[in-house]
């Protein structure tokens, strides 16, 4: 059997005699069929991005795009009067994504010639193909989590965010906090442990162990009263980022095991990790418990590593640590990193909402005597 | 150890320091001022020092040498990446 084809990740249109039907510069008017509307909003709830190579008069397309009500749904259109190569490659560009994972839908075959002369890995479909995109496994990703509901609105959150800092002049706490940014840390349900698996798969970058944790795993944590299962989401003015970390935390008597510690590389720079670690650090301290986080050293984890010895966690050894079990032999390279926790003042560059995990311990520990 | 290693000295190290910070925040920068109670800098900007203080000096910042006190003023950055050369230059003797 052949292998499951690669996901589309962002899907180009023609405009002209392939999204609607008719010329909109020898026509003036053309006709919009309702059903390549329900394929746009299709495809966009399905995560994947879309965009637009057109020859045609900027202005003109953009507002009947507009009128049409489905000008939101494009990112980085290329209307103008360009080679359709270039659009496609400059789209993909834009949005980081390989050449491998964009499509392109026009009616003339020699657009479709001319973009696969340059780019041969740009998969593309005739026009007549439209409304059997839905159907095909290359536009049917295998997880549609909320996430990928709103991937397109975060891009255009993102393009926004980026065209400001790049305006903005001053000290980067000044721009975080004109940011707005709210982190919502909570105990993962069952509906968010997809998510949460999605995330430790995808964000190898900055996962502090470079140990994935499967569903199953996952699962059986959640109904543990000595294991945390937390997520974290990330909003600012701007819009949504979605679920940006994971943290999986076990209980000892005097200490705080942090077994696991995965921030999205896209938040880095928003200095999340730091901000989730002191959050952690702080409650730690008001249940009197040392903490302990795992870390195995990748080339690709360093900002996680120096997040983690600017909170102040060090490889200073502790009675502490013998509490825990020892690590398996495949483990070796897992460095134990330990802190004596004390209390932390909140973050001053964004709200954070967060369970009370040390009072919560308290009382359980008293439901307990 | 190569000629270029050993002449830097203390004070080159905080001049190009000052000139980085200054550039890069905006303000004039004092060689014992505190980056991080001064609200001038975050911890992001902080690990932001540590990979342009490795690759300005050519030296590697790991392990215990990654606190945040090695980077509060630029006289404590001045004494790190001193250090940290001269391990380096110790080594390759
Ligand atoms: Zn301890």
């Amino acid at each position: 059997m052949a292998d499951k084809p690669k996901l589309v990740k962002c899907l180009v249109w023609d405009l002209d005699n392939t999204l609607w039907r008719g010329t909109i510069l020898e026509d003036g008017e053309v006709e919009f069929p309702e059903e390549i509307r329900d394929v746009i909003i299709a495809l966009d709830s399905r995560g994947i991005l879309q965009s637009i190579a057109s020859k045609n008069d900027y202005d003109l397309a953009w507002e009947k795009l507009e009128k049409l009500g489905v000008a939101e749904y494009f990112v980085h259109p290329a209307i103008g009067w360009g080679r359709k190569s270039d659009s496609v490659k400059d789209i993909a560009d834009k949005l980081q994504f390989a050449l491998t994972t964009i499509a392109f839908i026009d009616d003339q075959p020699t657009e479709r010639a001319e973009v696969n002369y340059s780019h041969p890995e740009v998969r593309c479909y005739p026009a007549e193909d439209a409304l059997k995109l839905t159907g095909l496994p290359e536009f049917t990703p295998e997880f549609v989590t909320e996430d990928s509901r709103r991937r397109r609105e975060m891009y255009q959150a993102g393009f926004r965010r980026d065209a400001e800092k790049e305006t903005f002049n001053g000290p980067d706490e000044d721009f975080l906090r004109s940011l707005e940014l709210v982190m919502a840390v909570k105990r993962a349900d069952e509906v968010d442990l997809t998510r949460v698996e999605e995330l430790t798969l995808r964000t190898s970058q900055m996962n502090a162990t470079g140990v994935h944790y499967s569903d199953a795993t996952l699962r059986a944590l959640l109904s543990d009263p000595d294991n945390e299962v937390i997520t974290v989401t990330l909003a600012d003015r701007f819009g949504p980022h979605g679920a940006v970390g994971v943290l999986l935390l076990e209980y000892h008597d005097a200490l705080w095991h942090l077994k696991l510690l995965a921030t999205s590389c896209r938040v880095v720079t928003f200095g999340a990790g730091s901000v989730l670690l002191n959050w952690l650090v702080d409650e730690a301290a008001q249940a009197g418990a040392h903490l302990v986080a795992d870390f195995r050293p990748t080339d690709r984890n360093r900002m996680m590593d120096i997040a983690y010895r600017f909170a102040g966690f060090t490889e200073e050894p502790c009675d502490c640590l013998a509490d825990l079990p020892a690590l398996a032999e495949a483990d070796r390279d897992v460095k134990r990193l330990h802190l004596v926790a004390d209390r932390r003042p909140g973050a001053t560059t964004m709200t954070v909402t967060a369970p009370a995990l040390a009072a919560d311990r308290a009382v359980r520990a008293g439901a307990r005597a | 150890m190569t000629a270029e290693q050993t002449e830097l000295t203390a004070g080159e190290i905080e001049k190009g320091l000052r000139g980085h910070l200054d550039s890069v925040l905006n303000t004039a920068v004092e060689p014992d001022q505190d980056l991080f109670k001064s609200g001038l800098v975050s911890s992001m900007f902080a690990m932001q020092l540590v990979v342009h203080l490795e690759e300005t000096y050519d030296i590697a910042i790991i392990g215990a040498d990654l606190k945040l006190d090695s980077f509060r003023t630029v006289q404590a950055m001045t004494e790190l990446v001193l250090r940290l050369r001269a391990a380096a230059a110790g080594a390759d003797a």
